[in-house]
């Protein structure tokens, strides 16, 4: 044996005793419970973790400095990308930034129509979210049940927009396009039949004996220690803060909805499921209230250095060409100023800071990634669990590395 | 809307003036310009004893080779009691693009710091782990920095 | 691998093109992924994947590995950042032969809509890639199509054309995610002398430029 150890590189080294000694794993970047691209690097002591330490920038796309050459509605593209299981969301971060900068005031039924988008999109960014969950933990026949719920949500997103998971539908000032004809219908029937599919999930999973014991007392972080670490979403709720960005700073016209924001004490696993299976709930209670309340009206702002004139228009006027003409080639120029606008995405404060230097490109534009900062506060949670537990931990987290590595 | 937050500046002004060199109020949100070397004493002033609990963003900006000065750090305080954000805003030197850390004040600066030492190079003085966090370990430069060209300076390459 | 190449090297052209049928049949018919999904692609090829509309499994595409010991084609699904590029090359490298490379998504086929300091533009700048498909990202449909493209592209090969790399070659790349990148291989340099002379016999012994592994 002695011979064999001669030959070992340098690089590596050779423990006497390996099993008195800790054991470093990598969890490589290419797993399939990691939620994609994601290096965890565990220190172990037989099954127990003794230290987490996450490896991201597996995914690192520059897009914030792809932001600072694009003319604004150009950026509205790249934001699709970042978390990409709530495009919406990011879209809709990115468009009230910018409309803030320019004091845009944005017509009623755009609003609307962007708070439905939002919950459909929150809905469906969930079923991800519990399919993969349920996938790592060894319940495999979530994931068809979600993505079968999920298939509806895309086609009524694709219907509108164009795009299943990269739709850019909103603009600044307002939205891409009307809604299409028949949409209020497909979109009712879709609300229909959702609480027999919520049905099926709590007899699947949430009363299921072995899913308790694998997620209740896994990872827990109590009150304080969350707020410090800035878990946001339905990480910090699970842990008892009742703080939703739709309530505490409302925007685009959630406060005169009604609905509750989930909130659970224990800190744990179980916790956090729990926050996200009422959520989806409420994401179907507002629904309905945002489409009793469509009424015909504008889409876009009026404002017409900013907004696109309709294509008719367009083809008979002038000056609608002219200004189709300028928004497109040279954009518009954005007021000197800086904004931290945060929305309530699915997985928690989503805030754009958004500095402009007066020209139609911005300086600055930083996403607060709540995945981002969710991750951070994976060590402090898995802290003497056992390594399956690890991944019931990081799906509970609900991370997406598009949005962590930005 | 304001009014709240104007009365936060006014209690740090109080404490010590020499806290805030500028206020800028824009779009709802209030700015207040902290010197460099208080930024700590403001930020625990603000968090022990106005219950600005939650650091919600911490980003790093650069604001052009030609200005001075060059860098400059925003922290975006929020509070899960009273729901205000207040911004606080540090200016760096190109020369010495160095502050203190918050984080021992809040947990999620740390990985937040990373970040803009990693994008923008700016050092955090006393930051328990300051290393790349999304850029690779052995790459050359900061790559937010206005005078480093989008595209990189050169192509993938198995060698 | 290896008995079978030298089995078909020894056997008169009449009698391989026979077994090329049934082996590649065989192969087509039981192409089993290996998970790379890496962003917004990956969540459209998961749809393919686990639902029941858009099936994979029913091409024969049954089980996504997560090893890639045991997978035959990698679908490359997602955008390439500089810092994944040499994982990518490491786990193509620990696929054994024969393997394939689907590169999905505009990201993958070309840096996408990120030409930037941080994406690698085009995974074809890493590992020789067989079909690409276009999208972003592309419908679940499109990789349907995709595989179905594959699997008439491995009707088309012959046994003979697939190899392991040599096993000296493989022993040298102690540092991770390399395989020593020369001018050619032994094998190619053999393919590009028997082109050269003109005794090539079917199309696909001529590697397209992608195939050779160069730096970009």
């Amino acid at each position: 044996m002695a011979t064999a150890v001669e030959n070992i590189p340098s690089q590596f080294e050779v423990l006497d005793q390996p099993l008195e000694s800790e054991m470093t794993l990598s969890m490589g970047p290419q797993h399939p419970s990691t939620h994609g691209v994601l290096r965890l690097d565990l220190k172990l002591d037989g099954e127990l973790v003794v230290n987490v330490v996450p490896d991201i920038g597996y995914l690192h796309t520059g897009m914030e400095k792809l932001f600072e050459y694009k003319k604004y509605q150009q950026g509205i593209v790249i934001t699709d990308r970042m978390d990409y299981l709530n495009p919406l969301g990011n879209n809709l971060a990115y468009v009230m930034a910018a409309e803030k900068l320019l004091d845009l005031e944005i017509p009623e039924r755009a609003q609307v129509i962007r708070v439905l988008m939002c919950e459909l999109q929150r809905i469906a960014s969930h079923m991800v979210w519990l399919g993969t969950h349920a996938l790592d933990l060894g319940a495999m026949s979530m994931i068809f049940f979600c993505f079968r719920q999920r298939e509806k949500i895309l086609n009524l997103i694709e219907s509108a927009s164009g795009g299943r998971m990269t739709p850019s539908y909103f603009r600044i000032g307002g939205l891409m396009m009307d809604l299409p004809a028949g949409f209020d219908n497909r979109c009712r029937q879709f609300l229909d039949d959702f609480p027999e599919a919520l049905e099926t999930f709590d007899t699947l999973v949430t009363g299921n004996t072995i899913w308790m014991s694998r997620t209740k007392g896994i990872g827990v972080i109590d009150k304080e220690e969350a707020i410090n670490w800035g878990l946001t979403g339905p990480s910090l709720r699970g842990s008892g803060v009742n703080v939703d960005i739709r309530r505490t700073n409302p925007y685009s016209g959630y406060e005169t909805y009604d609905f509750e924001v989930p909130v659970e004490n224990d800190g744990d696993v179980w916790a956090r499921f729990m926050v996200r299976m009422r959520e989806l709930r409420e994401s179907h209670k507002i629904i309905r209230q945002a489409l009793e309340r469509l009424k015909p009206g504008p889409i876009k702002a009026d404002s017409p250095k900013i907004v696109l004139p309709d294509r008719d228009d367009m083809r008979k006027h002038m000056d609608s060409l002219i200004h189709h003409f300028l928004i497109v080639a040279e954009g518009f120029n954005v007021p000197e100023g800086e904004v931290y606008h945060a929305i309530e995405a699915s997985k928690g404060e989503l805030g754009v800071y958004m500095k402009s230097n007066g020209g139609p490109k911005p300086e600055r534009v930083h996403f607060r990634g709540p995945s981002f900062v969710n991750l951070a506060a994976l060590p402090v949670m898995s802290e003497g669990e056992m390594v399956a537990d690890v991944v019931a931990i990081i799906g509970s987290l609900d991370i997406v590395l598009g949005e962590i590595d930005r | 809307m304001t009014e709240k937050l104007h009365g936060y500046v006014e209690q740090i002004k109080e404490k010590n003036s020499d806290w805030v060199v500028s206020v800028v109020e824009g779009h709802g949100e209030v700015t207040v310009t902290v010197p460099l070397s208080a930024i700590v004493d403001v930020c625990s002033f603000l968090k022990d004893n106005h219950d600005f609990d939650m650091l919600a963003d911490l980003c790093g900006c650069d604001r052009g080779p030609e200005e001075d000065p060059r860098f400059e750090v925003n922290y975006h305080l929020f509070s899960t009691v009273h729901y205000q954000r207040l911004r606080l805003k540090v200016l760096l030197t190109e020369d010495e693009p160095n502050v203190s850390t918050v984080s021992m004040l809040w947990q999620t600066a740390n990985w937040h710091e990373r970040e803009t030492y990693d994008l923008v190079g700016i050092k955090f003085d006393g930051h328990p782990d300051l290393r790349r966090i999304l850029l690779p370990s052995d790459f050359d430069g900061h790559a937010l920095r206005k005078d480093y060209p989008l595209r990189g300076y050169e192509p993938y390459s198995m060698n | 691998m290896g008995l079978e190449n030298t089995l078909f090297e020894s056997l008169p052209d009449v009698v391989t093109v026979n077994l090329d049928a049934v082996v590649n049949w065989a192969r087509k018919s039981s192409l089993w992924p290996a998970t790379f999904g890496l962003a917004c692609c990956a969540i459209e090829m998961m749809n393919s994947a686990a639902s029941s509309r858009n099936d994979l499994s029913r091409f024969g595409a049954e089980t996504f590995r997560a090893s890639p010991r045991q997978a035959d084609v990698m679908i490359v699904s997602g955008r390439v950042s500089r810092k994944m590029a040499p994982v990518l090359r490491r786990v193509y490298d620990q696929m054994p032969e024969p393997k394939w490379v689907i590169s999905m998504g505009a990201c993958a086929t070309s840096g996408g809509v990120f030409d930037n300091y941080a994406i690698v533009q085009g995974v074809d700048k890493i590992v020789p890639v067989d079909i690409y498909i276009p999208g972003c990202p592309p419908r679940p449909e499109m990789l349907v199509h995709a595989i179905l493209m594959l699997q008439d592209k491995i009707m088309k090969e012959s046994v003979k054309d697939r190899r392991d790399t040599f096993e000296a070659e493989s022993r040298q790349s102690i540092a991770p995610g390399t395989l020593p990148v020369t001018e050619a291989t032994a094998l190619e340099r053999e393919m590009h002398a028997e082109v050269d002379a003109g005794t090539a016999t079917r199309p696909y012994s001529v590697p397209s430029k992608h195939e050779r592994r160069r730096s970009s």
